[in-house]
């Protein structure tokens, strides 16, 4: 009988001070935690299509934050925020960059173009045309970060890079299907556009060669 | 992620000074990897140092033939330089079939060695894990434990490297060149470079703390048939099951790294001599004691296969 007692005291004991660590928990995280780790900001300058811009950030801003948060270029997209998806790339330098990745201080200095910067819906990028012409997209969540990336395929396989599925590494590389899917395997499609998406591709690179 | 200070680098030395004068600092460079494990607390840098502007992007031939590959240059341009693609075939493979198109333009060669594992339980930080947090425990023998190594590995440590490139790097006699806070260098073999996990998991390399890798040297040509074939469970833009990176010369000799079954990129010279005599005479002395899980001991004879792919292709 005792026991018994002694079992519901502490059950009861137990959940009251459960109770209770639950409510503090949040408000000494929010009491301590900028104390002991207080925010560095550092001063950052880029060119973001074709505007220089000097923020003041948080050193942990990813270059992806800065565009969306700060400078307010949400076309960039942000899907798993760990550089699996491919919907954050955008072009740094000419070259395709998963923008979550990279911090935005580490970007002082680089020229950084976003989806907004490739084309305007009064002069689209012919990307962008090409995605519209071959529903290149469902949803559109992904549909920046595939043309930014499509755009630096291009430029890679332009210069000569090779890829997994080059039969020769010392020759050219063609632009065809299958070099174009492993290219864009960096870019997840939830919808399921892919096809459509290298047709969109495959039509802009027979314009230009 | 974990509030940090903040500082660019202009030499190598000082920026080796730099880390090694505050306990908690790090170098970045492409920042895929570390960048990633900062968000999920994994690393927990106070102080990061940028080696970007150290102008060590470039590749130039050695006075002994080879090619000496800055510690920036990107896997991107790595993999598409000319010599490299005419002469270290193998590597510009290893490169490509590595990450994403995204990934490649921004990651190091020096970052590509120093890229942690992939390990589920080593990202899963409510999770044991030896290399994590040392002596805690090691979540992934007796777990799901399919990717994970099954040579080289300890009773506290089975995980894989998950670098392509390294494998080349290895098959190619690679050195690593570093320069320390006192601006004293040194020379890493590659076959040196990458630690076995022993009692020691969490330290994974040969550097000393603050130490920098500079370049990394390739020695001349040894031309032959250089392959990189890579098992995967998608075509594309995942880490190796097994990958075989392979130098065969025309009368069958030739050298054999193995990626995904260790550690380290695993090579073992004295396995080579039985090249000739085919896959499993070289993979019976390359993978000889073994300690797969009962996951992953299809490793083994996959291993195996892809190796007798790999030679077949060499002969054809």
């Amino acid at each position: 009988m005792d026991s018994t007692d002694d079992i519901t005291i502490t059950r009861r004991n137990l959940l009251i001070a459960g109770a209770g660590a639950t409510a503090t928990v949040p408000l000494s995280v929010a009491a301590q935690a900028p104390a002991a780790e207080p925010a560095v900001v550092s001063r950052v300058s880029l060119e973001v299509n074709g505007t220089m811009r000097t923020l003041e950030v948080d050193t942990r801003t990813s270059l992806l934050d800065v565009l969306r948060e700060h400078l307010h270029l949400t076309g960039t997209k942000k899907g798993c925020d760990q550089g699996q998806c491919g919907a954050c790339t955008v072009l740094v330098n000419g070259r395709r960059t998963v923008s979550c990745l990279s911090l935005a201080v580490m970007n002082t200095g680089a020229k950084v173009t976003t989806i907004e910067g490739l084309g305007t819906p009064a002069s689209l990028h012919p990307m962008q045309a090409a995605f519209i012409k071959h529903d290149g997209f469902q949803c559109g969540y992904c549909t920046p970060g595939q043309i930014c990336s499509a755009v630096g395929v291009l430029d890679e396989i332009r210069r000569g890079v090779p890829s997994h599925v080059s039969a020769d590494l010392n020759v050219q590389p063609m632009v065809s299907a299958a070099e174009l899917r492993e290219r864009m395997s960096g870019n997840l499609c939830r919808c399921g556009a892919y096809s459509n998406i290298v047709d969109a591709i495959t039509e802009v690179a027979g314009a230009r060669s | 992620m974990k509030p940090f200070s903040y500082e660019r680098a202009s030499t190598p030395a000082q920026a080796a000074a730099a880390v090694a004068a505050r306990p908690g600092a790090k170098f970045v460079a492409g920042g895929t990897n570390l960048l990633d494990l900062m968000k999920l607390q994994i690393e927990t840098p106070t102080h990061l140092v940028d080696v970007n502007g150290l102008q060590l992007d470039k590749i130039e031939p050695t006075a002994q033939g080879g090619l000496r590959i800055g510690a920036l240059v990107r896997n991107t341009d790595l993999a598409a330089d000319a010599r490299v693609r005419r002469d270290y075939g193998v590597l510009s493979r290893a490169l490509v079939a590595g990450a994403s198109g995204q990934l490649r333009n921004m990651a190091t060669t020096a970052g590509n060695l120093l890229q942690r594992t992939r390990c589920p339980y080593f990202y899963d930080t409510a999770m044991p894990c030896n290399k994590r947090v040392p002596g805690s425990g090691c979540t992934a023998i007796g777990g799901f434990s399919r990717q994970h190594a099954i040579v080289g590995v300890s009773d506290g440590c089975i995980a894989t490297h998950p670098s392509d490139m390294a494998v080349a790097l290895r098959a190619l006699d690679a050195t690593v060149q570093t320069t320390s806070a006192t601006g004293t260098t040194r020379v890493i073999p590659i076959a040196d470079f990458h630690r076995p996990p022993g009692s020691t998991p969490h330290i994974e390399t040969a550097l000393q703390p603050g130490e920098l890798i500079t370049s990394v040297t390739l020695p001349p040509p040894v031309g032959g048939t250089q392959i990189y074939r890579k098992v995967r469970d998608r075509a594309s833009y995942a880490f190796a099951l097994v990958s075989v990176a392979a130098i065969v010369q025309r009368d069958g000799t030739g050298r054999v790294a193995m990626g995904g079954v260790a550690h380290k990129p695993w090579r073992v010279e004295a396995a080579e001599v039985e090249m000739p005599r085919g896959a499993a005479a070289v993979a019976g002395r390359l993978l000889a004691g073994a300690r797969p899980t009962h996951e992953n001991a299809f490793k083994l004879p996959l291993a195996e296969r892809t190796l007798a792919a790999v030679l077949e292709q060499a002969r054809s």
